[in-house]
């Protein structure tokens, strides 16, 4: 395969794995600061992040995810990931090379479990992305009890505009990993433990969802502004970009 | 004192401002070069003309900041909410000696705020009674997240937090600022998780609990909690700076904290010397909440709500009678029936 191709799709692979306070992948962020493959098929990644001080829990995560996402593909032997300038950087890229879980790597400074995390973010992401496209659809005349009702395939059969179809995928890549043993009737849109929605309650419930999409804006919105500042160079040293990712978001 | 286009004036206080020290002299470490750092990438959500230089970032003075904050940023009080950070700094990142020093020199205008941490133990309780009469405090910014040695954080349910909340009530403390936002996050996230905040404001009902940056980003589970409890405020320090590069965003926190908490629980900040008070005082005065937003919501703007958001607000939990500062200040009293005719 030519270097090219498997550099292509190294930063493909990159592109599946989300920051999970924002939803949204980490090339698309600019994270990732270099990927270079060496002679014996070796996978080495840097990442930055937009502070010094950003969670080491969700650092430790999406290092972790990167490395899975990458190690897939068939040609990798092996992957290095790099967290670059962050207060617990030694820490982190150690465990993660050592593939230990959060807990050891921070030996009686934390209770958190990763798993819990990312179980509480992948609710939240289905909730965000359900609020984008039922918005979407009641903007364009569905109405709330149709929208309630409707099956999984009746929504994947929708008509849709470009702008639909996008926020339908984005939505339906989730929805399997909350749905995991649908049926053809089950509901396009439920809450994230799979009840079904009430129409006379519609209105407040997308309110609540509003919340949590508002949430992962904020997020996303001070770290594309702090690391845009970080790596224009007004604080630390600036990394070296290699290049911008094509970015292929779930 | 900000004057409308139609002549109103309003009287302003700046919930939140800092003085610090965060040049290269005063770093003890790396985290200390980080912390002003990253504060200094914040500082970027300011409009381009209001960028400061680095240096003056790091350490500004006593004039900039009567300069930036009265003169230019339309404040007729600040408050001092300091962050001591004795892990990062040699003096501390805020200077308590240095802040009262300033606040006598404008003694009118200055409200010098302290702070205390529950992990000093019965040392600390005792510091705490020597610097409340000291200086006289009227409230503390609590830093939750503050490192000291192995520890990365607490929590305000923490037992000897609980000691300190009593004792704080105890020497006439009433406010509470408590730093629930983003900026440094700990090791263990929950450190800024705003759940703390409902136990605590159940226990200590007379104190009021000023949660500062609204939880951001949970302004859900903020709201929820102020919703049930009324001691609870929402300062609103960070989210101002949104008003600039993300006005509908702003819009819709600000319509959203309204719906909860209702106009009177909700308290203007600049977060100087994050940002300059000057151009967020005059974007918001001009601010309009989008249609779509008063649409889902029912909530505006009107003058009344901004005059409690801007002064009002803050005046009652500090005792300050508006009427009275102004004549002292040499001000005139804000245009409204009932505070005109307190002033005769």
């Amino acid at each position: 395969m030519a270097d090219s191709n498997r550099t292509q799709g190294v930063w493909s692979a990159l592109g599946t794995v989300t920051d999970p306070e924002i939803d949204e992948s980490v090339t698309s962020l600019e994270f990732v600061t270099s990927v270079r493959i060496d002679s014996g098929n070796k996978v080495h990644i840097e990442f930055r992040l937009p502070t010094y001080w950003c969670a080491p829990n969700f650092a430790f995560l999406m290092a972790s995810d990167m490395r899975d996402a990458v190690a897939e593909l068939p040609w990798v032997e092996n992957v290095t990931v790099r967290l670059l300038d962050h207060f617990s950087a030694d820490l982190i890229n150690r465990s993660v090379a050592l593939r230990q879980d959060f807990r050891a790597a921070f030996p009686g400074e934390t209770d958190d479990d990763l798993g819990e995390i990312r179980e509480k973010f992948l609710g939240k992401a289905f909730e965000r992305r359900q609020e984008l496209l039922v918005r979407h659809l009641l903007a364009n005349g569905y109405s709330a009890t149709w929208i309630t009702r409707i099956s999984l395939q009746e929504l994947m059969y929708l008509p849709l505009g470009n702008e639909g179809a996008g926020l339908r995928n984005l939505y339906l890549f989730i929805w399997k990993k909350i749905h995991r043993e649908p049926t053809e009737k089950t509901l396009a849109f439920t809450t994230v433990d799979r009840n079904p929605l009430d129409p006379d309650t519609f209105r407040a419930y997308l309110r609540k969802l509003a919340s949590v999409r508002r949430n992962a804006e904020f997020n996303g919105f001070i770290c594309r502004s702090l690391l845009a500042a970080r790596n224009r160079g007004h604080s630390s040293d600036r990394p070296q970009r290699e290049r911008r990712a094509d970015q292929n978001l779930p | 004192m900000f004057t409308t286009k139609t002549g109103e004036n309003i009287f302003v206080i700046d919930g939140h401002t800092h003085l610090w020290d965060g040049s290269p002299a005063n770093q003890k470490n790396i985290h200390g070069k980080q912390f002003i750092d990253c504060f200094y990438d914040y500082h970027h959500l300011s409009p381009d003309s209001y960028i400061w230089p680095k240096e003056k970032f790091e350490r500004y003075t006593e004039e900039d900041f009567v300069k930036d904050v009265f003169e230019e940023g339309y404040a007729d009080v600040a408050i001092f909410n300091p962050q001591y950070l004795g892990e990062f700094y040699h003096n501390g990142f805020s200077n308590l000696k240095r802040n009262e020093a300033f606040r006598q020199q404008h003694p009118d205008r200055i409200i010098a705020n302290g702070f205390w941490d529950p992990r000093n133990g019965e040392n600390g309780l005792d510091l705490l009674e020597q610097d409340a009469k000291t200086y006289n405090w009227k409230g503390v910014k609590l830093y939750t997240a503050e490192w000291k040695g192995n520890s990365k954080g607490w929590k305000l349910t923490d037992p000897w937090a609980y000691r300190y909340l009593e004792k704080s009530q105890e020497l006439g403390i009433k406010n509470i600022h408590v730093h629930k936002g983003p900026t440094i996050r700990p090791l263990n996230m929950d450190a800024f998780d705003v759940g703390d905040v409902d136990d605590a404001a159940t226990t200590f009902p007379d104190l009021n609990f000023i949660v500062e940056h609204v939880g951001l980003p949970r302004l859900d589970d903020f709201c929820w909690i102020a919703v049930q409890e009324p001691n609870v405020y929402a300062g609103l320090a960070v989210v101002t700076a949104f008003i600039h590069r993300r006005p509908h965003y702003f819009g819709e926190i600000i319509a959203e904290l309204l719906s909860w908490l209702g106009p009177d629980r909700i308290l203007y900040s600049s977060d100087y010397g994050i940002w300059s008070p000057k151009w967020i005082v005059e974007e918001f005065m001009d601010f309009e909440l989008p249609a779509e937003i008063t649409a889902d919501t029912g909530q505006t703007l009107t003058l009344e709500v901004r005059r409690k958001i801007m002064g009002e607000n803050a005046a009652r939990l500090y005792n300050i009678d508006i009427a009275e500062r102004c004549k002292k200040l040499g001000l005139p009293v804000p245009g409204k029936p009932e505070a005109a005719a307190a002033a005769v």
